[in-house]
């Protein structure tokens, strides 16, 4: 009976890791309204590329098209996801997905990066690609 | 031989590849709840001098490999050593330290628990801690009798961390005790820090303003579980600074000043940090006979 039981709680946890939603749709609502408060321009996503290539790009790629189970960045539902879900994922992270906290970055940083996740990947932004900062 | 070649290959090829931010911010003492990120591996060394007292002037160092085991679980081990005057230069140790993030979400403060195993010496002088009465007297024994005692230790703390309108708040509370002896054991560490502009600029830059991060901390012993409070214990007050690189490469500095009588009066605090993103990966990879 014992190994029945640990067997049925496996699937369980198997169906639950896979069946996960996506990490947007879990933002809860009030912060998803949150506006981006930065001003949109060339100067705020050239900043938001380079610190993505600093801070997200060895997991994310560095033309965002992810790796493994890191969800690439590239897709529709990421550009057009409303800032503040993005915001909300930059502050809290997803520990237990392996996707850390950039709480410690300021908040004008955070928004930068996401002004330029929000950019088609075609976008050239120079230069900005190469890690460092 | 061709082994040697082939891990100094993928180092160097994840060292070349990505660097990252390193991660406590200025501090040196103080925690703050920042966890590693999974399967990057941090280099630092934590280096501190000072001319204790009557006793000879000393440089000790602590070599520190930190590795994020996961989101929520951070792995270092510390290899430590000091020279002092015309006494030589000697390993005085090694400790492991873990960390575990408590909470999933962010919040307005954060707590982390910190365990940590220390097998060192009494001539250590790495001064990474301020516990119970430890005070400059600690720092003048000569090496040959201070490295006879072994100090098999447990060490706990209670990091709390908070991030507000830019600025980092962070505050730890200490409890270590002996295996072998010794009392409980208490201290401090808090810090306040914040970078010197909060929005990127959009060019790489070693100079920018967004690459330096100052504050300052204070730490100190709070004595033993039968003689807790602040009598005959030592504090030190220090500002610091850090200067991040383009290419991920952090410099920090600190001048600590002790502010009892069994504080030492002047220590100087300096570190190197570089951070190679995806280490894990990237020996994964290696392991399965793949391109790193």
């Amino acid at each position: 009976m014992r190994p029945r039981a640990f067997l049925l709680a496996g699937c369980l946890l198997a169906v639950a890791w896979t069946g996960e939603p996506d990490l947007l749709s879990r933002v809860p609502q009030a912060a998803a309204s949150l506006p981006n408060p930065l001003e949109k321009n060339e100067q705020v996503e050239r900043a938001g590329a380079k610190l993505y290539a600093h801070e997200c790009a060895a997991c994310h790629g560095s033309n965002r098209e992810g790796h493994g189970r890191v969800p690439q960045l590239n897709r529709a539902r990421v550009r057009e996801a409303p800032p503040g879900e993005l915001f909300w994922i930059l502050r809290n992270g997803s520990l237990h997905r392996g996707m850390p906290s950039f709480a410690h970055l300021p908040e004008s940083e955070r928004w930068q990066i996401i002004e330029f996740l929000r950019q088609s990947p075609t976008t050239n932004h120079a230069g900005a690609t190469q890690p460092g900062r | 031989m061709q082994m040697i070649c082939k891990i100094a290959a993928v180092a160097a090829g994840a060292l070349l590849a990505a660097p990252s931010e390193a991660g406590e911010g200025p501090f040196f003492i103080t925690y703050t709840h920042q966890m590693e990120e999974p399967g990057n591996l941090e280099f630092t060394t934590r280096n501190v001098t000072g001319k204790p007292g009557n006793g000879d002037p000393f440089l000790a160092t602590a070599a520190e490999f930190e590795y994020g085991m996961t989101g929520w679980w951070t792995s270092e081990l510390y290899l430590d050593g000091q020279g002092t005057g015309s006494e030589g230069t000697l390993f005085t140790g090694y400790r492991w330290e873990n960390r575990f993030r408590l909470l999933w979400h962010e919040h307005w403060i954060n707590p982390v628990l910190y365990v940590e195993f220390e097998n060192t010496n009494a001539a250590d002088k790495t001064l990474l801690e301020v516990v119970g009465h430890d005070g400059v007297a600690d720092l003048t024994a000569l090496n040959a009798d201070a490295r006879q005692e072994k100090q098999r230790e447990i060490e706990t703390k209670l990091i709390l961390g908070s991030y507000y309108k830019g600025w980092t708040i962070a505050e730890n509370f200490i409890a270590e005790k002996n295996v072998g002896h010794a009392p409980y054991e208490f201290g401090y560490a808090a810090g306040i820090s914040r970078p010197l502009a909060s929005a990127a600029r959009p060019e790489r830059c070693n100079f920018c303003k967004e690459n330096f991060q100052a504050g300052v901390e204070a730490y100190g012993g709070l004595g033993t579980h039968a003689g807790f409070g602040l009598h005959d214990t030592s504090h030190y007050i220090a500002p610091t600074v850090s200067w991040m690189l383009a290419n991920g490469t952090t410099f920090q500095v600190s001048p600590s000043f002790g502010i009892t009588p069994t504080s030492a009066r002047f220590l100087l605090r300096f570190g190197v940090s570089y951070e190679v993103a995806q280490f894990g990966r990237a020996m994964r990879n290696w392991l399965q006979g793949g391109r790193t």
